[in-house]
C-alpha cells in the first residue's frame, strides 16, 4: 500500500484574539484504494481539514505530503498544478456553470491540465458512463434535478482519475434518494480503484464509509482503521 | 505500484481562454450590455464628430477649391469723415491693367431703384432685392453660370433686359422663362432673358436684378462708375494683387478703397469647425472614461458574484494568473464589444449627417482604427484591478456553504 494522502501534526490557526485553532495537532494518513469518511459536528474542524488535505490551504504547522508532495514549501502555481493533475474535490452546492452543458461541465476538470477540447470532451462522455448520465450529456446543467447535479460533479472530480478524490458534504443538499443514489455511486468508484475521502457531518453517510475519522474541536478522537 | 513523483504546473490552453471568458459574458448579458454602452457613446461620439467634421470639411475644402480663393472684390471705401467714396470710373480699367489679374467684372447697385413682380406693387415693399448694372464679364469672372437663358452683353446690354440672380428669381416667383417673363425696375417693365445658379462667394449678386451699364445710364442717368469689382487673380499672385488692389482701383487715394476676399469666410468656418471638433472629441473621450470605470465597476460586481466561481476553478487547478487572464480578457471583450459598436453608431450617424447635408462621406480611417484600439485599451485597464482581486480569491472560496 502506498500513502497519497500523509497528514503529520497539522495545525491550522486562524489570526485572531484569540487565535482560532481549527485543527489541532492532526495525524493520518490515507493509503491508495482507501474510501476514508471523516465525520463532526459543525465546527469539529473538518472542513478545515479538507481545505488543508485538499491543497487548497495550507497549515500553520506540521506537514502534509499530497501524492508524496510536501506542500508547505510549494509555490502557488505548483500547488494549483498538483490541485489540477492529481486531485478532485466535489462540493457540497455542486458549483456547475449553469451556462455550459453536462458534458463540458464534466470536461472543465481537465481545463487546467491543458488538454485539447477534443480530448476533455471524450473523456467528460466516458466519465459520464460511469456515473450513469450518458443521457444527460447535451443538457444544461440547471436543467438536472439535485441528485444528477451532483453525480455530474463526481464525474467532473473524477474525469481525470486522479489520485485522490475528496467530497464534501457530498449529500448535504440532497434529499435522501439522490443522497443514497451518490454515497453508491462513491462505493461503486472506490471499488473501481479511486481513493476517496468523504467530509460529513451525517452520521448515515459516516455510516456507509469503510474507515471512520471522528473529529471534535479539531482534533481526532476516533480513527477506525488505517495507520495513525 | 508507486506514485509518480513528478510535479507539473497547471496549464490553460491558449486556444481555451477565449471560450472561458466569454462564458462569464454570456450569462449577465442584460448588464453587459449597459455596461458597453458608455464605450460604445463615448466611442461614437468621437467617431461621429471627426467623421461630421471631416465630411463638413471636405465638403467646404471642394467648394473652395470650386469656388476659389483668388477671388477678391474692390468696393467703395469711406474717407477719413467716415463718408462713403465711390469707386473712381476708370477703377476696371487700371485694375485689369495690374499684374497677376486674371479678370475683371465691374457692378454698380443702382442705389433707390427697386426690382418687382408687377407695376401694383408699392415701391417700399424691395422684397431685400436691389438692381445692379453689370457686364459680360461677371458670370465668368464669378466662375458663375446661367441656369436658364443666358447672360448679359454687349449686344443686348442697351437693351430693356434683366439677368436675375437666383435668390432674386426665386422671389420674384420666376422659375424659368416661359411665357417672356417681365419684371418692373424702376418704373420700365424689363424682359426676364436670364436666370443665375446660385453663386456662393457673391451673395449680394444672388439677390440682385442685373441690367446693362448702358441701359443704366439711359433709364436712370447712371453715371458709369462701379460701386463694387470682382477680381480673379492668378492663385500663386492672389496676396501680391490684393495689396495692389486699392491703389490701382484709386491711385490718389488707395485708402478710401475697401477690398476682401469672399473666401476668407469659407477658411474662418474650416477653422471654426476644427476647434469645435476640439471640443467635442474632449466630450467623447470623458464619456470613455465614463464607460471605462463603468466597466471596472461592473467587472468588480462581477467578481464578488462569482467568487464560487472563482474558488472551484482555482480548486480545479486554475492558477492565479488564469483567473486574473480570464477576467482581463472578459474586460477588454467588453471595451472591444463597445467599440465596435461605438464605431458602427459612430459611421451610420457620420452617413446620416452627412446624406441630410448633401456631403460626400468622409470617415478618417485612423478615427476608426484608434476608435477600436482605444476601446480595447480602456477595455483592458479598467479590467486589471478586478483581475487582480479576482486573482486572489481563495480556492478555499469553493468549499463556503453560504
Amino acid at each position: 500500500m502506498t500513502a497519497v494522502l500523509d497528514v503529520r501534526e497539522a495545525w491550522k490557526v486562524y489570526p485572531g484574539t484569540p487565535p482560532v485553532e481549527s485543527v489541532r495537532g492532526v495525524s493520518f494518513t490515507v493509503e491508495r484504494g482507501e474510501l476514508t469518511t471523516v465525520v463532526g459536528a459543525s465546527g469539529s474542524g473538518k472542513t478545515t481539514l479538507l481545505n488543508l488535505a485538499a491543497g487548497l490551504d495550507r497549515p500553520t504547522s506540521g506537514t502534509i505530503r499530497i501524492a508524496g508532495h510536501p506542500i508547505e514549501n510549494l509555490s502557488d502555481r505548483m500547488l494549483s498544478g498538483l490541485r489540477a493533475h492529481r486531485l478532485g474535490v466535489v462540493f457540497q452546492r455542486f458549483h456547475l456553470l449553469t451556462h455550459l452543458s453536462v458534458t463540458d461541465n464534466v470536461a472543465m476538470g481537465l481545463l487546467y491540465r491543458g488538454v485539447p477540447a477534443g480530448l476533455r470532451r471524450a473523456a467528460a462522455s466516458e466519465a459520464l458512463e460511469r456515473v450513469g448520465l450518458s443521457h444527460r450529456a447535451g443538457h444544461r446543467a440547471d436543467r438536472l434535478s439535485g441528485g444528477e447535479q451532483q453525480r455530474v460533479a463526481i464525474a467532473r472530480a473524477v474525469v481525470g482519475r486522479p489520485e485522490l478524490v475528496f467530497a464534501d458534504e457530498p449529500t448535504g443538499n440532497l434529499d435522501s434518494v439522490s443522497g443514497a443514489g451518490v454515497l453508491e455511486l462513491l462505493g461503486e468508484l472506490n471499488r473501481d480503484g479511486t481513493t476517496i475521502v468523504v467530509i460529513t457531518h451525517d452520521a448515515k453517510v459516516a455510516a456507509a464509509g469503510r474507515r471512520l475519522i471522528e473529529m471534535r474541536d479539531g482534533r481526532i478522537v476516533r480513527d477506525s482503521g488505517g495507520t495513525p | 505500484m508507486t506514485l509518480s513523483t513528478e510535479l507539473r504546473p497547471p496549464r490553460l490552453r491558449a486556444a481555451d481562454l477565449l471560450p472561458v471568458a466569454t462564458g462569464g459574458l454570456r450569462t449577465r448579458r442584460a448588464r453587459l450590455l449597459l455596461s458597453i454602452l458608455g464605450i460604445a457613446i463615448g466611442i461614437s461620439a468621437i467617431v461621429a464628430v471627426l467623421g461630421i467634421t471631416r465630411s463638413s470639411q471636405a465638403d467646404l475644402l471642394a467648394r473652395l477649391d470650386r469656388l476659389g480663393t483668388n477671388l477678391m472684390t474692390v468696393f467703395n471705401g469711406s474717407n477719413l469723415s467716415g463718408r462713403e467714396v465711390p469707386l473712381p470710373a476708370t477703377a476696371a480699367l487700371t485694375i485689369r491693367h495690374t499684374e497677376g489679374v486674371e479678370a475683371v467684372a465691374p457692378t454698380a447697385e443702382l442705389d433707390g431703384i427697386g426690382v418687382y413682380r408687377s407695376d401694383l406693387i408699392p415701391p417700399q415693399i424691395t422684397g431685400g432685392l436691389s438692381v445692379r448694372a453689370a457686364d459680360s464679364s461677371l458670370v465668368p469672372t464669378l466662375r458663375g453660370a446661367t441656369l436658364v437663358g443666358k447672360h448679359l452683353d454687349e449686344m443686348i446690354g442697351g437693351y430693356p433686359v434683366t439677368v436675375l440672380g437666383h435668390a432674386a428669381a426665386k422671389t420674384l416667383g420666376i422659375a424659368d422663362l416661359s411665357g417672356t417673363p417681365r419684371v418692373w425696375i424702376g418704373g420700365r417693365w424689363y424682359t426676364v432673358i436670364g436666370i443665375l445658379r446660385p453663386l456662393e462667394l457673391a451673395a449680394e449678386i444672388d439677390r440682385s436684378a442685373l441690367i446693362g451699364f448702358p441701359s443704366a445710364a439711359r433709364d436712370f442717368g447712371h453715371n458709369g462708375r462701379p460701386s463694387r469689382i470682382y477680381v480673379r487673380s492668378r492663385t500663386e499672385r492672389t496676396q501680391a494683387v490684393s495689396e495692389l488692389l486699392a491703389r490701382a482701383a484709386n491711385p490718389r487715394s488707395p485708402h478710401e478703397v475697401a477690398v476682401s476676399r469672399p473666401s476668407d469666410a469659407l477658411t474662418a468656418r474650416l477653422e471654426v469647425a476644427d476647434s469645435a471638433t476640439a471640443l467635442f472629441v474632449g466630450l467623447g473621450a470623458v464619456a470613455l472614461l465614463v464607460g471605462g470605470v463603468g466597466i471596472a465597476n461592473v467587472m468588480i460586481v462581477s467578481v464578488l458574484e462569482r467568487r464560487a466561481e472563482i474558488g472551484l476553478r482555482r480548486a480545479l487547478g486554475a492558477a492565479r494568473r488564469h483567473v486574473a487572464a480570464q477576467f482581463i480578457l472578459e474586460s477588454l471583450l467588453l471595451g472591444f464589444a463597445g467599440g465596435v459598436v461605438g464605431v458602427l453608431a459612430g459611421a451610420v450617424i457620420t452617413c446620416v449627417v452627412a446624406a441630410g447635408r448633401g456631403w460626400q462621406v468622409l470617415i478618417p480611417p485612423e478615427a476608426l482604427g484608434g476608435g477600436l484600439v482605444t476601446a480595447v485599451a480602456i477595455g483592458t485597464l479598467s479590467g486589471i484591478y478586478p483581475a487582480m482581486r479576482a486573482a486572489s480569491v481563495p480556492p478555499t472560496e469553493a468549499l463556503r456553504t453560504s
